[in-house]
C-alpha cells in the first residue's frame, strides 16, 4: 500500500468524498494540511476568520445538502468554529470541521495555542473524534462524513495533532458508499393513516426534515388530498409552494392567521419539525390537547416537548409515499382564517423586503442574520422553490448571513442577497472581504434603524426603562465601509423612493451594501 | 407521571471520550442520575455502563432515546425489577472500642457483611447488595461513628440466559 504523509492522506480521502470547497482559515499547527492542498483538486477559500470559515461551511452545505467542510488551527481557531458547529448542530446541517492541535506528545500539557475542543465540541457536535495515528485518517474521515450526512444530519469534528498530520500512513481509495435508512415501521404507518382518517380538520407542519429529505413532492400530495392549511416553520420555508392556496404561512407569533388555524384544528401532522420553546403556537397545541401526529428521522425528537398521538420514526420522503395512497381525496372545508382580511403593512422595512422580493424573486439565496428583519424576511419574502432561505433557527446566531451566503454561492453559483440588521452586519461585515475578494456576487441589504430592533421589542414588552444596550446609535457610514474593501455601497433614506433606489442599487457591480434606513421604533410601536 | 427508580444498562465503545461523552449528556440535558459505574466487559470492544435514577417513566424514554442516537452506544436496555439483579459495593468504616466489636459482628452476621480489616479502636465492613439493603445497614449503623465510607453505583444483569451483546450482533 502507498505511503503518504497524515495530511496527503486527509486531502485524499477528502477527494474522494467528493469535497470541492473547504473554507478555512491557516495556523501553526495545520500548516501541514495547508502545505498538501495546491496539489490537490480542492479549492480552498480563505475567510477572514474561524467563525466566518464555520457559516460558510453551513451555508455551503444548506444549498448543497452535502457536508460543508471548513478547517482551522489548533486553539483560538478551533474555539472560533464552536458558534458555527453550534448553528449546525441545532439546524441539523452535516459538516465535517477538521482542527490541528499540537504534537500528540503535548497534548495536555497546556502547550501554546492548545485546546481540547475534542471535548468543547461534544455538546454541539453530532460526534467528535481525535485522531491519533496516521493510518487511522482515512477510515475516521470516511466515517465522520457518514454521520454527518446520514440519518438526522449534523456537524462532526475532527481534531488531528499536528505529528499525525506529518507522520507516513498508508491511504487506499474507497468507493464511497450510498446511505440506507431502516424501513418505517408498519404499524406506525397503519396508525397514522387511521389517526388522519378520524381527523376532519387536520393542519400540516412542514419542517427542515422536509428538505433534507427531499420530500417535498410528497409533502405536496398529501396536502392537495387532504386540502387542508400548511405551516412552515423557519427551517420549512420554501419545502411548500408559497403561491399554493393551501399555503398559511410561517410558524411565528407575528403570523395572524395561526391562532384561529389552531382554534379549529383538530390534528396537527408534523413533519420534521422540532417544537421551539419561541413559538405560542405550541401552547394552544398541548392546551386545547390536539391530536398529534410526528413523523421524524430521530427517534428522540419524537415526544420530546410534546407527547403525541402517534409518530413515525423513518425518512419523511419514504413514510409519506406509504401514507400518502391510503389518504382519500378531501373537498377543502371552510376554515375562519381564510375569512379574515390582513392589514396592509405600513411598515418600511418591510416594505423593502417586499420591493427585494417582487424584484428579485426566486434568482437569488436569500440569507439572513437574526433580529426584527429575519422574521420580516421570513414572513414576507415569497419563496417559491425550495431552498432558497437560509436562516440560522434554533441557535439564532447573529453574524451569520455573510458566511452562509459564500458558502451557498460555492455550492450553487448563484447570487446572493442578505437581508440584515445593523446588529448582525456590524458582527461579521468583516466577511464582506472574502465576498470581494472572490468576486461573489451578493446584495447586502442592511435595515438600519440605529439599533437592535428585535431587543428593543423585548425591552418595550417588559417595559425596561430607557432601552439600555439595544439603541446603537453609532451612525457607521456603511457607504463608506463598503467602499473601502472595494464593494458598491448605497443608502436608502427614510423619505427615499423604495423602488426607485432599489433599482439604482441592483442595477450596478456586486458585491453591493444597500444601507436602508429606517425608523428606530418601526415594528416595535 | 410518578417518579420510580429506573436502571439503565448501556453497553458502549471502549474508547477514550466515551465516559465523558455519556455522562455529559445527562448533565447537558438536565436529567439527574443516582449512580453512574462502568466497566471493561468480556469483549474488549465494549464497556459496560450502569444508570441508576429515579425519575418519571416518560424521563427514562427520553433518556434511552437520546443515548440510543450516540454514535458510541452499541446497545441500551432499560430493566423492569422483576427481571434484574442489582448489586452495589459499600467500604464503611467506623470506630469501634474492642468491647463493642461483638455487637458490630453480629450486625454483619445478620446483613451478610463481612469485616475486612480491624484495628484497636475501628472496623472497615465490606457490603454488597442492592441500593435498599446498603441503605439500610447504613441506617442500621447511624448509632455507632461512621469514620468513612465508599460506595459504587450498581452493576446490573438480565437474569436468565440472554445477553445484551449477542441481541446486538443478530442485528
Amino acid at each position: 500500500m502507498a505511503r503518504y504523509t497524515g495530511a496527503q492522506i486527509l486531502i485524499k480521502t477528502l477527494e474522494e468524498r467528493g469535497v470541492e470547497n473547504i473554507f478555512g482559515y491557516p495556523g501553526a499547527a495545520i500548516l501541514s494540511v495547508y502545505d498538501a492542498l495546491p496539489s490537490s483538486s480542492i479549492k480552498h477559500i480563505l475567510c477572514t476568520d474561524e467563525q466566518g470559515a464555520a457559516f460558510a461551511a453551513e451555508g455551503y452545505a444548506r444549498s448543497s445538502f452535502k457536508a460543508g467542510v471548513c478547517l482551522a488551527t489548533s486553539g483560538p481557531g478551533a474555539t472560533n468554529l464552536l458558534t458555527g458547529l453550534a448553528d449546525a448542530y441545532m439546524d441539523s446541517v452535516p459538516m465535517v470541521a477538521i482542527t490541528g492541535n499540537v504534537n500528540l506528545e503535548d497534548l495536555g500539557h497546556d502547550s501554546f495555542q492548545e485546546v481540547d475542543i475534542f471535548d468543547m465540541a461534544m455538546p454541539v457536535t453530532k460526534y467528535s473524534i481525535i485522531i491519533t495515528k496516521a493510518d487511522d485518517i482515512a477510515p475516521l474521515i470516511r466515517k465522520a462524513f457518514t454521520i454527518a450526512e446520514s440519518g438526522r444530519k449534523g456537524p462532526v469534528l475532527v481534531d488531528i495533532p499536528k505529528s499525525v498530520l506529518d507522520e507516513t500512513g498508508t491511504y487506499e481509495k474507497e468507493p464511497s458508499q450510498k446511505f440506507t435508512h431502516k424501513d418505517p415501521s408498519p404499524e406506525e404507518i397503519s396508525a397514522a393513516v387511521s389517526l388522519i382518517k378520524s381527523a376532519e380538520k387536520p393542519v400540516i407542519y412542514v419542517g427542515g426534515g422536509v428538505k433534507f429529505s427531499g420530500a417535498e413532492k410528497e409533502v405536496k400530495i398529501l396536502a392537495e388530498k387532504l386540502n387542508c392549511p400548511v405551516v412552515t416553520s423557519f427551517m420549512g420555508i420554501g419545502s411548500f409552494d408559497q403561491s399554493s392556496p393551501l399555503y398559511a404561512g410561517v410558524l411565528s407569533n407575528e403570523n395572524l392567521m395561526l391562532p384561529s388555524i389552531f382554534k379549529e384544528c383538530d390534528l396537527f401532522i408534523t413533519l420534521g419539525a422540532r417544537f421551539n420553546s419561541r413559538f405560542n403556537a405550541f401552547n394552544t397545541l398541548k392546551k386545547r390537547k390536539i391530536a398529534v401526529l410526528q413523523i421524524d428521522a430521530d427517534r428522540a425528537e419524537i415526544d420530546k416537548n410534546i407527547l403525541t398521538t402517534a409518530s413515525v420514526l423513518g425518512d419523511i420522503k419514504e413514510v409519506l409515499s406509504k401514507v400518502n395512497p391510503e389518504i382519500e381525496q378531501r373537498e377543502m372545508l371552510e376554515w375562519a382564517y381564510k375569512e379574515e382580511e390582513l392589514p396592509e403593512d405600513t411598515n418600511r422595512g418591510i416594505q423593502i423586503i417586499c420591493a427585494l422580493s417582487e424584484k428579485l424573486k426566486d434568482s437569488v439565496t436569500v440569507s439572513t442574520d437574526v433580529g426584527l428583519h429575519q422574521i420580516w424576511t421570513a414572513l414576507n419574502y415569497k419563496f417559491l422553490s425550495p431552498n432558497k432561505f437560509l436562516t440560522s433557527g434554533g441557535l439564532g446566531a447573529m453574524g451569520f448571513s455573510i458566511g452562509a451566503a459564500i458558502g451557498s454561492h460555492f455550492a450553487t453559483g448563484g447570487k446572493q442577497l442578505i437581508i440584515t440588521g445593523d446588529g448582525s452586519f456590524n458582527m461579521n461585515f468583516n466577511e464582506l472581504l472574502t465576498c470581494v475578494k472572490y468576486h461573489i456576487p451578493v446584495i447586502i441589504v442592511v435595515l438600519n434603524n440605529n439599533s437592535l430592533g428585535l431587543i428593543r421589542l423585548l425591552q418595550y414588552g417588559r417595559k425596561s426603562k430607557g432601552y439600555m444596550a439595544s439603541s446603537l446609535y453609532l451612525n457607521t457610514d456603511y457607504v463608506k465601509l463598503a467602499e473601502s474593501m472595494g464593494a458598491r455601497g448605497i443608502v436608502i433614506n427614510e423619505t427615499d423612493d423604495i423602488n426607485e433606489k432599489l433599482n439604482e442599487a441592483l442595477n450596478g457591480s456586486l458585491p453591493v451594501v444597500i444601507d436602508c434606513r429606517i425608523s428606530i421604533n418601526e415594528g416595535i410601536h | 407521571m410518578e417518579n420510580s427508580r429506573q436502571i439503565i444498562a448501556i453497553l458502549v465503545n471502549n474508547q477514550p471520550g466515551v465516559l465523558s461523552r455519556i455522562s455529559g449528556l445527562f448533565s447537558r440535558r438536565g436529567y439527574n442520575i443516582d449512580s453512574l459505574s462502568v466497566c471493561a466487559t468480556e469483549d474488549e470492544r465494549y464497556s459496560r455502563m450502569t444508570i441508576c435514577l429515579n425519575g418519571t417513566l416518560s424521563t427514562a424514554k427520553q433518556i434511552t432515546a437520546q443515548l440510543e442516537k450516540q454514535e458510541d452506544v452499541v446497545k441500551v436496555m432499560t430493566f423492569d425489577h422483576g427481571n434484574v439483579a442489582l448489586r452495589e459495593l459499600l467500604l464503611i468504616k467506623l470506630a469501634v472500642a474492642p468491647e463493642k466489636r461483638g455487637e458490630i459482628v453480629d450486625l454483619c452476621t445478620l446483613f451478610k457483611a463481612k469485616s475486612i480489616d480491624t484495628t484497636m479502636d475501628s472496623m472497615m465492613l465490606e457490603l454488597t447488595g442492592n441500593t435498599d439493603k446498603i441503605d439500610a445497614f447504613i441506617a442500621t449503623l447511624g448509632s455507632y461513628k461512621i469514620l468513612e465510607m465508599a460506595r459504587t453505583g450498581g452493576a446490573a444483569l438480565e437474569r436468565g440466559n440472554k445477553v445484551m451483546a449477542e441481541s446486538e450482533e443478530e442485528k
